[in-house]
């Protein structure tokens, strides 16, 4: 064992599942409120027929987009040969695992009917991007696993550059493919853009890196290690390239909208009179999910640890801002059927529509969280993941 | 070019329109102008397609026979909170400028090329031989994707379980559904339960038929007018096409 | 903890625990007492019924798709008519005690059944008329 804590085993084995246990918990309240929703139906949550896809959503598109973006540590060390990230490599592969199989479990407790989810691939629709989805999803597994078995299996070692291209070319898809489940819908005016999956994709650097920064620290701490302001100033640089251009993209999003007539009513809301949907945007997006990182990145800020932990924190922070924009808002805003004429129905045409999250939500959202954290802390706890670079200088001098 | 995939793409419908010119019929509205039903056995055929023409200026502002008649059908109940289950609903319109206004029965519009479909993973939406749009609920795993699909928010999410199963269709909590344009009907030769009320209420706002046979009521009728497919720009080569409705 | 074991304890725990399970199986087939259905109107069943019995499932479950999926409408086994000949004539269901016809023998084998979160489980005007337009097409 390389971990240079030195307390009796009980003493770590009790801290240890001190640290688990808030993650079952979660994982528990999770469990119960999709209980709930299966047993009463989706009338207990806050979505209805016009905005269908509510707050669950939005975190499982967080985790999994997040969880192609942690891979990027992986890619960078793997196929680009870079030390600092190739040391991080298996910590990123736990973690991609875990977030995408706590996206897919909100994903699939937030169906209709969860217990027929395995139709998705027995009944498989060849034109569904969804269905492509269902395969993109567990490929990655597969590959990620793979991946993970060359890093920790010294016999493996070989194959570690190829398993890496493998892991780094899936997820440029998987993310590509989670776009177009938004790119495909081309009759509403939020959705059917060309630039959502190479925005996804971007996006997802930044929230895995994130994701990452924050894991690693986390980890590092937990282990009384050292985090090497060195690494971490290269990482954060990183960081903060990918939230510009993050920023970037969103921007050309909203313009070239603006530049669509059709569009242009819809833009006005979600910029300027959407409620919710326009604070998350402009307050949680734009102003604290942007701004603040790059502030805190950017400047003599970024000397101390903790305000670099601070953006990457607010960057998550804007993701979901900018997802419950994207999606709530996105669907809040009417469908536009007759052109020229002022609209009124009992289905809400011409209406805006309103969507408040109930509790089931997002304790089933948060129960991903929790999947996601139990999965981390159970394979660190079975594995060696840590960054080894820093645990080989540990031992070195300790 | 998005002009010249319009037109290979529409379906005969269109093409019918543009001949509108040449051929005039006299107008007048035959209801009934079939009355078969497919024999005991036999699957829906390919040859049909089912269709609706729904003459706006027929059409009465405040009238809401043929939604009644459909929750009656149905046994959808009459709620019309957000979570509530409407598979036909009454648009009022009032044009921008002009100010006429106009009322319009909104259901599913029973496209040739239904992008429920297209996007639904496990096949549940599907289109019949005979051109409608249904769900098969026995394989519909409530993901919405249909209804995020859909450009005429056609669809409902069943949210809560049904204790009512004296309708017509079989439903069931956590599956999507949607206008069936009466299939059970249909295949006795029966019409659907909209078109029956709103023609009993003394509006003959809708016509049913066959849209793919040139001498039924409803094909005639389209020869001699220019009816107006809704989102004509997604080329959707939708079943039901409206009268007096001016498209921009 | 196991790993020591001498060979002759492991057999006798094999011999233990086969008896067992045979007492325990014996003793439920004696405690269950034989299945008395409510079969509604019953009368002659569309097929043999013993062949009705083990098939079942599957007959519905074809006869589902072809109607649904391709509208062919008419065929012989058909869940409504179930309904209609096996509604207990108490409450007029399959459902509702461990006696009615479907509920009974599912719980009996214990099945789950969820036709019935969508399909009537009485007879409904529909399905009457349903049967009445294909008699009259028949004819
Ligand atoms: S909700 Fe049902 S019908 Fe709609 S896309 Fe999903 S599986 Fe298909």
């Amino acid at each position: 064992m390389t971990q240079p804590s030195r307390s009796p085993i009980t003493v770590r084995l009790t801290r240890y599942f001190f640290v688990l246990f808030p993650g079952v918990f979660l994982v528990l309240a999770g469990a119960w409120s999709a209980f709930q929703m299966e047993e009463h139906g989706h009338v207990i949550t806050g979505m209805n027929n016009q905005v269908v896809w509510g707050l669950p959503h939005v975190f499982a598109i967080f985790l999994i987009v997040s969880a192609s973006g942690i891979l990027n540590v992986a890619s960078m060390g793997s196929v680009f040969g870079q030390p600092v990230y190739k040391a991080r490599a298996p910590l990123s592969g736990l973690l991609a695992i875990a977030m995408l199989a706590a996206g897919l479990s909100v994903l699939m407790l937030d169906l209709g009917r969860p217990d027929r989810v395995v139709l998705a691939a027995t009944t498989y629709n060849v034109t569904s991007v969804f269905a492509w989805n269902v395969l993109l999803y567990s490929g990655l597994f597969a590959t990620v696993l793979m991946y993970l078995w060359t890093l920790l299996d010294r016999t493996m070692g070989k194959w570690t550059k190829p398993a890496g291209i493998l892991v780094f070319v899936w997820r440029f898809i998987l993310t590509s493919g989670t776009g177009l489940i938004f790119a495909f819908l081309v009759a509403r005016q939020a959705y059917g853009s060309a630039l959502l999956p190479p925005m996804f994709i971007v996006m997802s650097f930044a929230w895995g890196m994130s994701v990452f920064l924050l894991v690693q620290s986390g980890v590092l701490w937990w282990h009384h290690l050292p985090l090497e302001p060195a690494i971490l100033k290269r990482m954060k640089n990183l960081l903060a390239l990918f939230v510009l251009a993050v920023l970037y993209l969103v921007a050309i999003y909203h313009m070239t909208n603006l530049y669509f007539s059709r569009q242009a009513a819809f833009e006005r809301f979600i910029l300027l009179d959407g409620g919710t949907a326009t604070l998350s945007f402009w307050l949680g997006y734009v102003l604290l999910g942007t701004l603040l990182p790059i502030v805190l990145l950017l400047t003599p800020l970024s000397a101390r640890v903790c305000n670099v932990l601070m953006a990457s924190f607010f960057v998550l922070i804007g993701a979901f801002s900018f997802l419950y924009t994207f999606i709530v808002g996105g669907q809040e805003f009417p469908l536009l059927v007759f052109t020229g004429y002022k609209v009124h129905s009992s289905f809400g045409d011409g209406m805006i529509a309103s969507y408040t999250p109930s509790l089931y939500e997002w304790l089933l959202g948060l129960g991903g969280l929790g999947v996601a954290f139990v999965i981390t802390v159970i394979g660190l706890g079975l594995f060696n993941f840590l960054p080894r670079d820093v645990v080989e200088k540990a031992s070195v001098s300790g | 070019m998005s002009d010249k995939c319009a037109q290979s793409r529409r379906n005969f419908l269109s093409r019918g329109a543009a001949l509108t010119a040449a051929v005039a019929i006299a107008p007048g509205i035959l209801l009934y102008d079939f009355a078969r039903a497919r024999p005991v056995g036999e699957p829906a055929s390919g040859k049909v397609r089912w269709g609706m023409l729904i003459d706006t200026t027929q059409c009465e502002s405040g009238c809401d026979e043929c939604v009644q008649a459909c929750n009656r059908e149905n046994a959808l109940g009459s709620d019309t909170g957000a979570t509530a289950p409407q598979w036909i609903r009454k648009v009022d319109l009032e044009q921008e400028g002009s100010g006429k206004k106009l009322s319009l029965p909104m259901m599913c519009q029973h496209c040739a090329e239904p992008p429920c479909v297209e996007v639904c993973p496990t096949g549940a939406s599907f289109k019949r031989a005979d051109g409608i749009v249904l769900v098969d609920k026995h394989r519909c795993i409530g993901c919405r994707y249909c209804m995020m699909a859909c450009p005429f928010e056609a669809r409902s999410f069943v949210h809560e379980p049904v204790l009512d199963h004296s309708g017509a269709t079989p439903r069931g909590k956590g599956t999507v559904e949607s206008c069936t344009l009466c299939v059970h009907r249909v295949d006795e030769g029966r019409l659907p339960a909209c078109v029956e009320a709103c023609s009993k209420s003394g509006h003959q706002a809708i016509l049913f038929g066959d849209l793919s046979d040139p001498a039924s009521e409803i094909s005639k009728r389209i020869l001699s007018v220019t009816p107006t497919h809704l989102r004509a720009d997604l080329n959707l080569g939708t079943g039901v096409s409206y009268l007096g409705l001016e498209s921009s | 903890m196991f790993v020591g074991m001498p060979m002759k304890v492991w057999r006798f725990w094999w011999y233990l625990m086969g008896t067992s399970c045979l007492v325990w199986t014996m003793s439920l087939q004696a405690a269950v007492p034989p299945l008395d259905l409510d079969i509604g109107l019953g009368g002659h069943c569309v097929d043999d019924p013993q062949y009705m019995r083990l098939n079942h499932m599957k007959l519905l479950l074809k006869q589902r798709d072809e109607t649904v999926r391709q509208g062919i409408r008419g065929g012989k086994y058909s869940l409504a008519k179930c309904v209609d000949c096996h509604a207990s004539k108490v409450n007029h269901s399959v459902l509702g005690t461990d006696r009615n016809f479907c509920q009974g023998c599912h719980v009996y084998a214990s099945v789950k059944i969820d036709c019935f979160e969508c399909h009537s489980s009485s007879p409904t005007v529909h399905t009457l008329r349903r049967q009445a337009a294909v008699e009259s097409h028949k004819e």
